[in-house]
């Protein structure tokens, strides 16, 4: 059997961790939003569902460990949701 | 053992990125339809985005973060080489694909049964903002669903494929991008659950 040095196996002990944490994450944003904060619980939720797809996107997605064109191809969409998201708001906010 | 013919994996897997990414975009577009009419109509939202069920919500999101656990243990297990539980942890992710659409057609059928559906007579004589939001509400999860019956379809080949023997350790990128889907449809979930039912 050749050994592919590229190839990255995540055990499974760290991949129940990361369940564990988007477990705990989702329970944090349910308590978070139950709570009257206003404006902010929407921040505070949008946060934690970005740093929940930030461990699925490394750890279950293995983007972590892949090469750095797929970091900088993730790079460029987001760049571009985020444009789009902006300029409409830009629009929609001082119409 | 010699090297079998060489196969591209990198190229692969960018080709499915590249996939995702245009999905990405079409739910993103969505997303932007919604807060844009949050903006718009912040009480009718409010007042609609109540009438939908968290504990439904939460245990839809616990049974797709653990269905993405199962699927991407399953690349660990076909690089190491076992298959039965390779096979086995696809299973897992199928049945949670079941479970969520179990508790997606009851979330469905008693909003159905309230009335609260596109076209409907008591929406209709509601105010637009609480229409626009149940329309955005059937739209998007609809299409998330679609999304669930699609990546279990695909898994559930890539399972036959594993247990012929055509998927194996030195040869997974197929099973690798299956699951990449699958974690897609649970990255979109992630939005949805928060912007849909909690923030309101």
């Amino acid at each position: 059997m050749t050994t592919d040095t590229t190839e990255h196996i995540v055990s499974y002990k760290k991949l129940a961790a990361v369940w564990g944490a988007l477990l705990a994450l989702t329970a944090a944003t349910i308590l978070v939003t139950r709570v009257e904060l206003g404006a902010l619980k929407v921040w505070a939720a949008l946060a934690i569902a970005c740093l929940k797809s930030g461990l699925v996107i490394a750890f279950f997605m293995h983007m972590k460990y892949e090469a750095r064109l797929f970091r900088v191809i993730l790079f460029v969409a987001l760049v571009t949701l985020a444009t789009f998201i902006g300029f409409t708001f830009f629009d929609v906010l001082y119409r | 053992m010699s090297h079998p013919e060489p196969k591209d994996n990198v190229g692969a897997k960018l080709g499915m990125w590249l996939f995702l990414f245009t999905e990405l975009l079409l739910f993103g577009g969505l997303f932007i339809l919604y807060s844009v009419y949050l903006a718009r109509y912040p009480h009718e939202f409010a007042t609609a985005g109540r009438e939908l069920n968290v504990i439904y919500g939460a245990a839809n999101t616990v049974v797709l973060l653990t269905s993405s656990l199962f699927a991407a243990m399953a690349v660990t297990a076909v690089k190491r080489g076992e298959r039965r539980a390779t096979m086995a942890l696809l299973a897992g992710t199928l049945c949670c694909a079941g479970i969520f659409l179990v508790i997606k057609y009851l979330e469905w059928s008693a909003k159905i049964h309230h009335g609260i559906f596109p076209g409907s007579a008591k929406l209709i004589a509601g105010p637009p903002g609480e229409s626009v939001f149940f329309g955005l509400y059937y739209l998007t999860t609809g299409l998330h669903g679609i999304h669930v019956v699609i990546g279990a379809a695909l898994l559930a080949w890539i399972g036959a494929r594993v247990k012929s023997g055509a998927l194996h350790a030195g040869d997974n990128v197929a099973l690798e991008n299956g699951t990449l889907y699958w974690h897609l449809v649970d990255l979109i979930w992630i939005f949805i659950f928060p912007l849909y039912y909690l923030i309101l």
